[in-house]
């Protein structure tokens, strides 16, 4: 443990990316360069968000992490627990317990409040990427707000599919002003990106950090004739019974069997808890044994 | 009448070497200039410095804007730039590919334009995508398509529809026609024709075939080594060239 500064990176860095971060803050939606370190852990795998989270984290901090929305997968057990080591900060995998949270493709179904920070791993911050290859050109339309090309992206999809087929990474517009891509989280959370917390976004190979402010307003791009819609599976959790969450499918057996369970574990967990038993769930009691 | 564009004291070069130099004329609502020359004449050099793609030495490049009248578009700031060129201008490249999205749809290719200036209803941008495949023929059965999909004649037509949809009054056009077999070329030349016409268009070709400037061209302009050796209307300038280039030129013409 004493062998790394706290947070594993040293302070001249962290003091770079908490420079990066308020500048992010400052023009919510704008991404902000930054000197990405290597980190110990392959890039794709949220080497961004643990840059961003060892930037904010305190001692006094709890942190959590969720991969897809899951406390327990090797992506998040192995950040929490890097953290664990070089920083020696207490870990949770309760939403409302935690300071800092990092994130992998899911906003917490529980609401944050303003002194919680959600940290997301991104891994292509820029929204126009599939569309104009040139990262010159690219900031050259960020800077000049010139955002026709995301509609085509939605025009096609529509032209294509019948709707807009878009289902993550959906574009939003951020107080106004720039376009901006929320890392691949599901549409059904994209009314949550205004919230209380604070939202910071990092990429560690693209060297990118954007952040959301609280309560800034955030619109999910869309056609006059064809509105932004959520999505989800049209179900209820099966082992909470929660109708409001998003679901991830199960293939149980190979005879059709399949459930539907909520994708934020803390969240199923936190109802079934509570009492709340879904169509295939067991009462907690017997489903541990 | 005021001048659509004035044109004064051109010059673009490249380190010691002239890209075009002392090029002025004034352009009037629908007309259509030709600039013809051999390989490397600086002709489209001229037509990038008109259209914003380069930046001249020196000179100016004056536009009746809409709102303000006549205005420099050389020292003009950027975004005001690049709203006139996906608005009042278009650009017609020589090879499709560099003025399309080939991996878009040929309705999303036309509807880029109208969504660049705040197009926000599918159903209309459809509509007038649809509208203008079929004036540009390409039939609505092939909207969906991607242009990969298309011929090269039909790649040039849709790069034309893309162009034209948001109404623009001043069109340049870099060499439409090189590259097409010429039945294809006559069609197109056809359709071009027609259009600007009925639109009231002016435009600026840059061609080095002078049957296309015969057919399309009001006026015309010889470049020689960067510099302009002889305007005139095109019939006149091709009928009785003055200049030793020029008859070269019209006399390198096979006649079939």
């Amino acid at each position: 443990m004493s062998a790394y500064n706290f947070a594993y990176l040293d302070e001249q860095t962290k003091r770079m990316i908490r420079r990066a971060i308020l500048k992010g803050l400052a023009i919510p939606g704008y991404q902000v360069p930054f000197a990405s370190r290597e980190m110990p852990m392959p890039y794709g795998w949220g080497t961004g968000g643990v840059q961003v989270s060892a930037a904010v984290l305190t001692p006094d901090d709890t942190f959590k992490v969720i991969d897809q929305g899951a406390d327990d997968t090797t992506n998040a057990v192995s950040i929490r627990r890097f953290f664990e080591t070089t920083a020696g900060v207490a870990v949770t995998e309760a939403t409302t317990e935690a300071s800092v949270i990092q994130t992998r493709h899911r906003i917490p179904e529980q609401d944050l409040r303003c002194d919680q920070i959600l940290v997301y791993q991104v891994p292509i911050p820029e929204p126009l990427r599939f569309l104009e290859p040139s990262e010159v050109e690219t900031r050259k339309m960020h800077s000049l707000e010139e955002y026709g090309l995301m509609h085509v992206k939605l025009y096609e999809d529509i032209s294509q599919h019948g709707d807009i087929a878009t289902a993550y990474a959906y574009p939003v517009k951020v107080e106004g002003r720039y376009v901006m891509d929320p890392s691949p989280i599901p549409k059904f959370d994209n009314p949550k990106l205004e919230m209380a917390g604070i939202q910071l976004f990092g990429a560690g190979r693209e060297q990118r950090i954007y952040a959301i402010p609280p309560y800034t307003q955030v619109v999910s791009l869309d056609f006059e004739d064809y509105p932004f819609q959520p999505t989800k599976a049209d179900h209820a959790c099966d082992l909470c019974g929660a109708d409001d969450s998003y679901l991830d499918e199960l293939i149980m057996d190979d005879a059709g069997g399949r459930m539907f369970m909520c994708s934020d574990t803390d969240y199923c967990s936190t109802r079934r808890k509570q009492g709340h038993v879904g169509a295939q769930g067991a009462p907690l009691a017997e489903d541990a044994a | 009448m005021t001048p659509l564009l004035q044109v004064e004291n051109i010059a673009k070069h490249y380190g010691a070497r002239i890209g075009c130099t002392d090029v002025s004329f004034d352009l009037y609502p629908g007309e259509v200039m030709g600039i013809v020359g051999e390989s490397g004449s600086g002709k489209s050099t001229l037509l990038n410095c008109l259209a914003g793609h380069l930046t001249p030495d020196h000179g100016a490049v004056r536009f009746d804007t809409r709102a303000d009248g006549l205005r420099d578009t050389v020292t003009m700031s950027e975004p005001e730039r690049r709203m006139l060129g996906r608005t009042d201008w278009a650009f017609v490249h020589q090879h499709a590919r560099d003025g399309l999205r080939m991996n878009v749809s040929a309705g999303g290719n036309v509807g880029e334009r109208l969504m660049a200036v705040n197009a926000r209803h599918y159903g209309d941008i459809r509509a007038s995508a649809i509208d203008w495949l079929g004036r540009v023929e390409i039939t609505e059965d092939r909207i969906d398509d991607r242009p990969t999909a298309f011929s090269g004649g039909m790649q040039q037509r849709l790069q034309i529809a893309r162009n034209l949809v948001t109404g623009p009054r001043l069109v340049f056009m870099d060499e439409p026609t090189g590259g097409l077999d010429v039945s294809v070329q006559a069609r197109l030349l056809d359709l071009l024709r027609g259009l600007v016409r009925e639109m009231n268009l002016s435009a600026i070709i840059v061609t080095h075939d002078l049957a296309v400037v015969r057919l399309l061209a009001d006026r015309l302009m010889v470049m020689k080594d960067g510099h302009v050796i002889e305007t005139g209307l095109t019939d006149q300038v091709l009928d009785d060239p003055q200049h030793a280039y020029t008859q070269l030129l019209v006399s390198s013409v096979l006649q079939v």
